[in-house]
C-alpha cells in the first residue's frame, strides 16, 4: 500500500483544530502551552461554542494566546484575568468565559482575584498552567517552584527559609464553596492528554450547567526555564512535580 | 414630568447610572463615596433594568471587572476615592491602552497616603496627566453641583463611547456628600444586543460570529514601531477631544479686572468670594473649567489678555495652576491659593489672597 | 485481527523539532531529520513509514499542531 492511498481525507484520524489560527506559536519547542491551546480549541470546536466563547489571556508566556485561538479575547493585566472574566461573564451570562493563566499570574500576583472569583462561584472556567517557573521573564522563581529547584532568582535552589514553600493553590481553591470542579492534570503522554481534554470538556459543560467555577490545573514543563530538553523536562516533571502536585480530580460536585 | 429631588451627590451618581442605561457597576467601599454602591444595592437595578452591581474584593478587581465589561461594549463604571483610585491606575492605563470606554468616579479626599476622609482636590495631576504609566489621558469632567453629578454620568458615557476612552468624573468629598436639589434624568433603556452591534460592533467582544475577524481587547504591541503608530493615534484622539469637547463656564467675566480659575467645590466657594469682592468694588470674574482634561486653554488665554491677574483656587498645594500658567504663558500674573489636606477654603480668605497677591491691601 | 496502516504528514516548516512526537510514537515511525527547516530546526519526519499504524498518539502531543494523521484498515 502506497502512502498516497493512506493520505486521504476519508482516512483522517487527527488534524489541527480549525479553531487554531495559522499563526506560528511563539512558544519554545516542546512547550506545554501549545498542547493545552490545541485541547481547548478542540473542546470548543466539538461543543460548537466558538461564537459564544470569550477567552481572557494573562501576562506571562501565554499573553499572546489570542493570536492562536480564533475566538474573541481580552488580554488582562497581570493576575487580573479572573476579575476581567467576572466582568465579561456577569454581563454576558450566556457566554462561555475562560481564563488561561500561568503560575505567576494566577498563584502570585493574581492570588486575590482568583481566590475571590472562585469564592463567588463565577460561572467561568479557569485554566491554570503550572510549570513552576516564570518563563516569559527568563526563568525566575514562581510561587509553585519546588523546594531546592534552581531558578534565576533561586540560583542555589528554593530555600524555604528565604522563599517560603511551594503554593498548592489548587487545593486551596477546592476548599471554596464557589468551585464546582477542581482538577489537576498533565499533558506529557497521549493518555494524560486525553484526560486533560475530558477535564476541559467537563469544565466548559459545567458553565452551561451553571455549576460555579471550574478550575483545571495542568502541570506542565518549561524546558527552556528548566534548562532541559523537552523529553528530559517531561521525565523531571513526573519525578519531581507529580509527588508535590499529584494528578487527579480534587473536587467534583 | 421632571423629577426633582433633594439628594446627596453620591446617591445621584447611582440614580443617574441606573437611569442612563448603565450595564454594570463594580466597586469597593471607601469613604467618602460608599453611598454610590450602597444606593445601587438598595435600588436593586438588576430587577428592573438588568444592570449588574457587584462588590468586588478590591479596587483593583473592580476596575478589571470594568475592563471585562467594557470589552463587551457594555456601559460599565466604577467609583472610588483617592487611595482606591491609586489602586485603579493599572486598570485605567490598560483600559486607555485597549481603547475601552468606561466611567470612573473619583470622590477625592485629602492625601497623601491614607490621608484624611475630608474633601480635597489634590488628585488633579493623577486625573488629568494620565495617572498610570504610558502616554495617555482620561477625559476628566469636574462637577460643581449635585445636578452636575447627575448630568455628567450620561455625558461621561457618551464621551467615553465617542472616543473609546475612559472618562473620569473628578468630584470631591463636598460634592459627594452634600445634598442639593436635583432634576433627575429621564430613564433610558439599556442598550440591546443590536444597539451594541451598531455602536461597538467592530471591536466589542460579543463572541466571534461567522464572517468577522476575532475581536481582541489588548494593549500589547511588541513591535515598537507599531506601538508608536498606535500612540500617534491616541494623541490624535486627544487633540480631537480638545477641539470638540473642551467645556468651561464663565461667570461675570465681561467687566472683570481679575479672574478666579477654580473647578468643582472651589468654584462654588469662589462664586461667594467673587460677590464679596464686587461688594468691595473689586471686579472679579470666574472661569470654571468643566473638563479638566482637555483643559480649556483657549478661554483661559483669551481672558488672560483682558485681566490684571489670575488667582487659581484649589483644595490642593497647587496643581491646576500649572495648566493655567501654561495656557496663560506669561500674559498676566497667575497666582495660586489653596487649602489642602481636607481643609476647605473660606470665601473671605480667598478674597484676602486675591487682594494680597494683586492689589496690595 | 485487523491490521492497520497509517501515515503522518508533518508540516515541516512549522515543526520545532522538540522530539515529543518521536517519543510518543509506539512503533518507531518518527525521527528527527538530519536536515533543518527554514528556522533551523531538525524537523520530525516518517523515518520508518511502513511501521505506522495510524494510532494518532503523535498528533495531540505536538505543541505546534503540525501533525496530521491518517489510518486505513488493511485486510
Amino acid at each position: 500500500m502506497e502512502l498516497t492511498d493512506i493520505i486521504r481525507e476519508e482516512n483522517l484520524v487527527y488534524k489541527k483544530s480549525p479553531l487554531l489560527t495559522d499563526n506560528v506559536m511563539h512558544y519554545c519547542p516542546g512547550c506545554s502551552h501549545g498542547v493545552v491551546h490545541a485541547l481547548i480549541a478542540s473542546v470548543i470546536e466539538e461543543m460548537g461554542i466558538q461564537e459564544k466563547t470569550v477567552g481572557v489571556s494573562p501576562v506571562g508566556c501565554s499573553v499572546l494566546a489570542y493570536n492562536y485561538l480564533d475566538i474573541d479575547w481580552a488580554e488582562a493585566a497581570h493576575g487580573r484575568a479572573p476579575a476581567v472574566a467576572t466582568g465579561i461573564s456577569r454581563l454576558h451570562p450566556d457566554r462561555y468565559v475562560f481564563t488561561y493563566q500561568g503560575d505567576g499570574d494566577l498563584a502570585s500576583i493574581g492570588t486575590a482575584e482568583v481566590m475571590h472569583a472562585c469564592n463567588r462561584g463565577e460561572n467561568i472556567v479557569i485554566v491554570f498552567i503550572n510549570n513552576a517557573i516564570y518563563g516569559m521573564t527568563g526563568g525566575q522563581m514562581a510561587p509553585t517552584t519546588l523546594v531546592g529547584q534552581v531558578t534565576s532568582t533561586t540560583p542555589r535552589g528554593r530555600d524555604v527559609k528565604l522563599n517560603g514553600f511551594p503554593l498548592k493553590i489548587t487545593e486551596l481553591l477546592a476548599q471554596l464553596d464557589g468551585t464546582g470542579f477542581v482538577t489537576r492534570q498533565a499533558v506529557h503522554t497521549p493518555a494524560a492528554i486525553r484526560k486533560t481534554k475530558n477535564a476541559l470538556k467537563k469544565a466548559f459543560e459545567n458553565t452551561k450547567k451553571e455549576k460555579g467555577t471550574s478550575f483545571v490545573e495542568v502541570v506542565g514543563t518549561c524546558s527552556s526555564g528548566w534548562k532541559m530538553t523537552p523529553a528530559e523536562a517531561n521525565r523531571w516533571m513526573v519525578e519531581n512535580m507529580f509527588p508535590k502536585y499529584p494528578l487527579g480530580d480534587i473536587k467534583d460536585i | 414630568m421632571a423629577e426633582i429631588k433633594l439628594m446627596k451627590g453620591n446617591e445621584v451618581i447611582a440614580e443617574a447610572a441606573i437611569r442612563c442605561g448603565c450595564d454594570g457597576y463594580f466597586g469597593y467601599p471607601i469613604t467618602p463615596q460608599s453611598e454610590v454602591m450602597e444606593t445601587l444595592m438598595l435600588r436593586e437595578p438588576w430587577k428592573t433594568t438588568g444592570m449588574v452591581v457587584l462588590q468586588a474584593e478590591s479596587e483593583i478587581a473592580a476596575i478589571n471587572m470594568v475592563y471585562g465589561a467594557a470589552s463587551c461594549g457594555k456601559k460599565s463604571m466604577t467609583s472610588s476615592s483617592s487611595p482606591g483610585i491609586s489602586l485603579k491606575q493599572e486598570g485605567l492605563t490598560y483600559l486607555a491602552g485597549a481603547e475601552l470606554p468606561c466611567l470612573v468616579v473619583d470622590v477625592v479626599r485629602g492625601g497623601p497616603g491614607l490621608g484624611t476622609i475630608q474633601p480635597a482636590q489634590s488628585d488633579y495631576f493623577q486625573a488629568t496627566k494620565g495617572g498610570g504609566h504610558g502616554d495617555y489621558h482620561l477625559l476628566v469632567l469636574a462637577p460643581a453641583s449635585v445636578q452636575e453629578m447627575n448630568d455628567f454620568v450620561a455625558l461621561g458615557f457618551d464621551l467615553a463611547f465617542k472616543y473609546r476612552n475612559p472618562v473620569m468624573i473628578l468630584a470631591d468629598g463636598v460634592i459627594g456628600q452634600m445634598m442639593e436639589k436635583v432634576q433627575l434624568s429621564e430613564p433610558v433603556p439599556r442598550w440591546s444586543r443590536e444597539d451594541i452591534e451598531r455602536i461597538s460592533g467592530d471591536w466589542a467582544l460579543t463572541g466571534r460570529q461567522k464572517g468577522r475577524e476575532r475581536h481582541i481587547s489588548t494593549s500589547l504591541e511588541l513591535d515598537s514601531y507599531k506601538q508608536e503608530i498606535f500612540n500617534h493615534k491616541l494623541q490624535a484622539k486627544y487633540r480631537l477631544m480638545e477641539a470638540n469637547d473642551t467645556r468651561h463656564e464663565e461667570l461675570s467675566c465681561e467687566d472683570a479686572d481679575y479672574l478666579f480659575v477654580a473647578y468643582g467645590s472651589s468654584a462654588r466657594i469662589c462664586q461667594k468670594a467673587m460677590q464679596l469682592c464686587r461688594e468691595q468694588g473689586i471686579k472679579v470674574g470666574l472661569l470654571r473649567p468643566i473638563t479638566l482634561y482637555p483643559f480649556p486653554k483657549i478661554p483661559t488665554r483669551t481672558l488672560a489678555e483682558r485681566v490684571k491677574g489670575i488667582l487659581t483656587v484649589e483644595m490642593s498645594a497647587g496643581q491646576m495652576v500649572e495648566d493655567v500658567r501654561l495656557a496663560v504663558n506669561g500674559l498676566t500674573p497667575v497666582e495660586h491659593f489653596g487649602r489642602y489636606g481636607g481643609v476647605i477654603p473660606t470665601p473671605e480668605e480667598i478674597v484676602e489672597a486675591l487682594k494680597k497677591q494683586f492689589i496690595g491691601a | 485481527m485487523a491490521k492497520f496502516r497509517g501515515a503522518v504528514v508533518v508540516d515541516t516548516e512549522r515543526c520545532k523539532g522538540c522530539d515529543l512526537c518521536v517519543i510518543a510514537c509506539p512503533s518507531g515511525v518518527l525521527a528527527l531529520a538530519r536536515e533543518v527547516n527554514g528556522k533551523g530546526y531538525h524537523y520530525s519526519e516518517m523515518a520508518n513509514p511502513d511501521a505506522c499504524i495510524g494510532c494518532g498518539n503523535c498528533g495531540p502531543v505536538c505543541p505546534d499542531s503540525v501533525l496530521t494523521v491518517y489510518k486505513v484498515k488493511v485486510q
